[in-house]
């Protein structure tokens, strides 16, 4: 049996295919960009065609989970959930640092040679099992207290990945948590009130926005009545947040205290931290409405962009492509969250429809964080923009989501492979 | 979870208002840095990329009034490196001065360079040898940041000649580069240092050009052509002096090695500086792509100070040169005539006080002031300035500019020595630690008086002429002449019968040249601890004076010495201005 009619059969949403090859061929094209620099080195110039290879190895485990289904995915949420786990355990001890974030241990290698980041898995295998969670939570979240499941199944690996430390990837967790947990229909104060410590945490470097942020807080919890003690316990937190924020800051690492001081204000150091984001908003704002031309950047050509086809991949897109090639790309980003979304407002029922939602979140965090990074919107924090970043694994977990919401479109409801938004 | 349809949809509809307000947002940022802030950024990226290479501008021609060049600029080449940091710098140096000589001294310089400005590529030879060129050259690859271009060397065809006149140029100090009158230089740019060189730094200056090289982020050059249009250097229009340079040359053969001395020739008509020599000279080509530190030292040592330009600030005794400002004051003030004797025939000495002698021992006899003029008769002139008077024989000095500069368009000219008032004296002497018999040596030409060739020869400008003064003028410009002398025209022409018969039958009777009317003034100056300074200041052709040559031979024992060479340069000059005139009128 030929692999199109098979595709047919099952109804594939093509819509939601294009987009995703769309953009990881102009992922790789970038790759293949990226590495065209003078004084150019071997592994570099063959990073693109690294990158095909992984692209088809994707496209290959893509075409078989597509084919299986929902309910089997529900079924393996749990032992890939605590494989991830274990295998970010092993990673605290024996994992490598690579890149940009050399320190960080979030490689794992076997006799030297790395074979992949488990925090990669991890995002995926944790929606999988949270949306489970969420799924069998039968009666509404109305509470704090009701939390506790979802909060502990992503607070494990959050806890892992922080502890590499991942400030990135940790990000990310927190995105998809809230996504999925508002996706499960949690109201919005509760979402609120659960933040608000992190909030306060923020907010704790003026006191006066502190203070009237407070204000919010003893309104809001006011105005939700949730149980006595949750609330006491909420504004307690707030106030031991906004308390303890100098001493955690003290805790952080110079590099990350760096990150984020550089954040505020690149000009701080623009030789060292503050390098990255000025030269990579050199990149993209020299770039103007047409770019320098594929290939052309003076910026990526002379190796002035640091992480050409990692982390800071999209600057490329910037430099040569302008605003045009810019637009473009979001744009694909955006079709594709566009359409996932609607693939989870479709979804048969409750596993499938937030592990959908709890892609979309992930894909959402990373673009909006590593893309945002480029124009210092965000931290440099080293997450790498899916379907764009060189990188085997994080290109195979992407085209597995890819394939998960294949196959929660192919099961949904309603004309699947109608086009349409 | 409640996965009602309808809930779901309400939130689907949340999350894409989200998902595309966060994306328009995003595009609105890229919009606001790609098109709105793209020209800053275009400027910050051509920053990275483009290193400007200074192509320096040559500078300009100097000619003589012939024509003749004077100083002009040869090919060269310059070796720079462009560094990112000063260790990658000195690590390069290192690298390099395997392949190529480079001394400690010559890589602690480019270092200094850099610092000075580190976006420029620093300087390691600003002269590089054709050898050092063709080696780097050949090996370039190895050194990604080298930059060898060329760069126009200045070069002086009679340096050796030059040297008190020209003066050299160098690479411009963190000194200089500090004050407002180089604001718009910047480090490593060739500039004036001393004469000529200095003094008309603007009109010199060469417009520096710039070429540009793409680097990368470590500062190699990638690509060094073509990468964006070259900014031509430009030289400035030549200068035009009034120097003579056949006489220039032959003031230096006439020196030679052993003589020392200054010799000022002028135009005695329009103040043009027809020869300016200070002797020893030096080659000042050795100067160039900066002065070896030997050589330059060799210079700063040398018991006969060869930097000191005798002809602008050797302050000397003019000594009896000067006799003509005592005859001038007396013949304005009425006291005496041509043909006024003194009261006391010269019998070799004079007794006032204390006898001041004659330097003639013999004694000159009763004799007038044309005769005294002619023979020098010292104890004519001790009576001429007690007539004057001391007081108003320094108010007569100051009167004809003995007390002020000359001013010439040559950097540091030195003020000549004269004393403005008798305070002068109580200053320096004390109220009672002076005797006013001081009068008779200062008429004579001697004790506190001190001059450089340059304001004798000014003085005799006056002389030669109508009694006014031109002020000297290297490169040509509107003669600026000032009336000093107050005499009727029989005066002046009584005083100029008597610089004539100096040189037909006086004191320089041994200097006469064979068909040349020739005025002037021996001097033979006593200076303690030394032999006599011989003088001699005068012009040609008596009648028609057309140079007024004023020289000083140090130790050069009698003043007949100077008055030898001084005649053969008139003639040297006259005989060419004549063959010239001939030229012309055919």
């Amino acid at each position: 049996m030929a692999g199109g009619s098979v595709l047919r059969r099952q109804s594939i949403d093509v819509p939601l295919l294009l987009i995703a090859l769309l953009l990881t061929v102009f992922g790789i094209a970038m790759v293949f960009s990226a590495g065209q620099i003078d004084n150019p080195t071997p592994i570099i110039e063959g990073a693109w065609k690294r990158q095909l290879g992984w692209f088809v190895v994707a496209l290959l485990a893509t075409v078989t989970i597509s084919r299986g289904s929902v309910r089997m995915i529900e079924w393996a949420a749990w032992p890939l959930y605590a494989l991830s786990c274990v295998l970010l355990l092993v990673v605290l001890f024996f994992g490598t640092g690579a890149g940009t974030a050399a320190s960080v241990k979030g490689w794992l290698s076997i006799g030297g040679v790395r074979i992949g980041q488990p925090a990669e898995l991890a995002k995926l295998t944790t929606t999988l099992m949270l949306a489970r969670v969420l799924s069998t939570q039968g009666d509404s979240i109305r509470s704090l207290i009701d939390l506790w499941r979802p909060l502990l199944v992503v607070g494990i690996p959050w806890l892992l990945v922080m502890a590499q430390p991942d400030l990135g990837t940790g990000i990310v967790f927190i995105g998809i948590c809230f996504a999925m947990l508002f996706w499960a229909g949690v109201p919005w104060p509760l979402l609120m009130l659960l933040a608000s410590p992190a909030i306060s945490l923020v907010l704790a470097f003026s006191t006066g926005i502190w203070g009237a942020w407070f204000l919010i807080l003893v309104a809001l919890v006011l105005w939700y009545r949730p149980y006595l003690l949750e609330g006491v316990f909420i504004v307690l937190m707030n106030v031991i947040m906004g308390g303890v924020a100098p001493i955690l800051w003290d805790k952080l690492k110079p590099y990350q205290q760096k990150r984020l001081l550089v954040f505020l204000d690149p000009s701080v150091d623009p030789q060292a931290s503050g390098y990255h984001v000025t030269q990579s908003k050199v990149a993209i704002g020299s770039g103007g409405l047409f770019g320098k031309g594929y290939t052309l950047g003076s910026q990526k050509r002379l190796q002035f962009l640091p992480e050409r086809h990692t982390d800071f991949i999209f600057s490329v897109v910037g430099e040569e492509l302008g605003f045009i090639g810019v637009s473009l790309a979001l744009s694909l980003f955006l079709a594709l969250f566009l359409r996932s979304t609607r693939v989870a407002a479709r979804a048969i029922d409750a596993f499938p429809s937030l592990v959908a939602f709890g892609v979309v979140a992930a894909w959402f965090v990373h673009v909006m964080v590593n893309v945002g990074m480029t124009l210092n919107l965000m931290p440099v924090t080293g997450i790498p923009l899916p379907f764009f970043s060189y990188g085997g694994s994080f290109l195979l977990v992407s085209w597995t989501a890819v394939a998960v919401l294949l196959r929660i479109s192919a099961e949904g409801r309603g004309q699947a492979d109608g086009i349409g938004l | 979870m409640s996965y009602h349809p309808n809930a779901i949809l309400r939130r689907a509809r949340l999350a894409r208002v989200v998902l595309s307000a966060s994306f328009l947002a995003l595009a609105g940022s890229f919009f606001r840095a790609q098109v709105l802030q793209n020209a800053v950024y275009v400027v910050q990226s051509e920053n990275n990329r483009l290193r400007d290479v200074p192509l320096p501008g040559a500078r300009g021609t100097i000619y003589d009034r012939n024509g003749e060049v004077i100083a002009e600029n040869l090919p060269g080449y310059s070796v720079s490196i462009l560094s990112p940091t000063e260790d990658s710098l000195r690590s390069a140096l290192t690298t390099l001065s395997k392949v190529i000589p480079i001394d400690a001294a010559q890589q602690e310089l480019a270092v200094r360079r850099f610092r000075r400005a580190n976006t420029r590529p620093a300087v390691i030879f600003s002269d590089a040898s054709f050898q050092v060129v063709s080696v780097l050259e050949e090996r370039r690859a190895e050194f990604p940041g080298l930059i060898i271009q060329s760069s126009p060397k200045r070069y002086y065809p009679d340096g050796a000649a030059m040297a008190a006149l020209i003066g050299y140029t160098g690479e411009i100090s963190e000194d200089e580069l500090a004050t407002d009158q180089y604001e718009s230089y910047k480090a490593g740019q060739q500039v004036g240092k001393t004469g000529l060189e200095l003094q008309y730094e603007s009109r010199l200056r060469g417009k520096e050009g710039r070429r540009f090289v793409e680097v990368d982020s470590r500062n190699r050059v990638i690509r060094d052509a073509g990468v964006r249009t070259e900014e031509q250097p430009e030289a400035p229009p030549p200068l035009r002096t009034n120097i003579d340079l056949d006489l220039q040359r032959y003031a230096h053969e006439y020196f030679g090695d052993s003589l020392r001395g200054a010799v000022v020739a002028l135009d005695p008509v329009t103040g043009g500086v027809l020869a300016l020599y200070s002797a020893p000279s030096y080659d000042i080509n050795k100067f160039i792509g900066g002065a070896s530190n030997s050589f330059y030292e060799s210079l700063r040592v040398d018991p006969h100070r060869p930097l000191v330009n005798r002809a602008t600030t050797g302050t000397y005794a003019p000594a009896s040169t000067w006799k003509l400002a005592t005859a001038v004051m007396a013949l304005e003030r009425g006291l005496v005539t041509m043909d006024t004797r003194m009261s006391a025939p010269c019998t070799g000495g004079y007794y006032y006080g204390r006898v001041f002698k004659c330097w003639d021992k013999r004694g000159h006899g009763d004799i007038t002031l044309a005769q005294a003029i002619a023979k020098s008769c010292d104890v004519y002139f001790y009576q001429l300035g007690l007539k004057i008077g001391l007081s108003n024989l320094l108010a007569g000095g100051v009167a004809l500019g003995f007390g002020q500069k000359s001013g010439i368009d040559l950097p540091n000219e030195r003020k000549p020595t004269w004393p403005e008032n008798t305070g002068y004296f109580d200053k320096r002497y004390g109220a009672r630690g002076w005797n006013r018999s001081v009068v008779l040596s200062l008429s004579i030409g001697q004790a506190n008086n001190a001059q450089t060739p340059l304001s004798m020869a000014r003085f005799y400008t006056a002389l030669a002429t109508d009694g006014r003064a031109a002020t000297p003028q290297i490169v040509a410009r509107e003669p600026e002449r000032t009336q000093i002398l107050h005499l009727t025209q029989k005066q002046l022409e009584g005083i100029q019968l008597a610089l004539a018969d100096v040189v037909s039958q006086g004191t320089a009777a041994g200097a006469q040249i064979q068909g040349l009317s020739i005025a002037g003034k021996t001097g033979t100056a006593q200076v303690n601890g030394q032999l006599d300074n011989a003088w001699f200041v005068g012009y040609a052709p008596a009648n028609d004076p057309k140079i007024v040559v004023a020289i000083i031979i140090e130790e050069g024992l009698h003043g007949s010495t100077a008055a030898r060479v001084a005649t053969k340069l008139m003639e040297r000059y006259l005989k060419a201005r004549l063959a010239m005139s001939a030229i012309i009128t055919d």
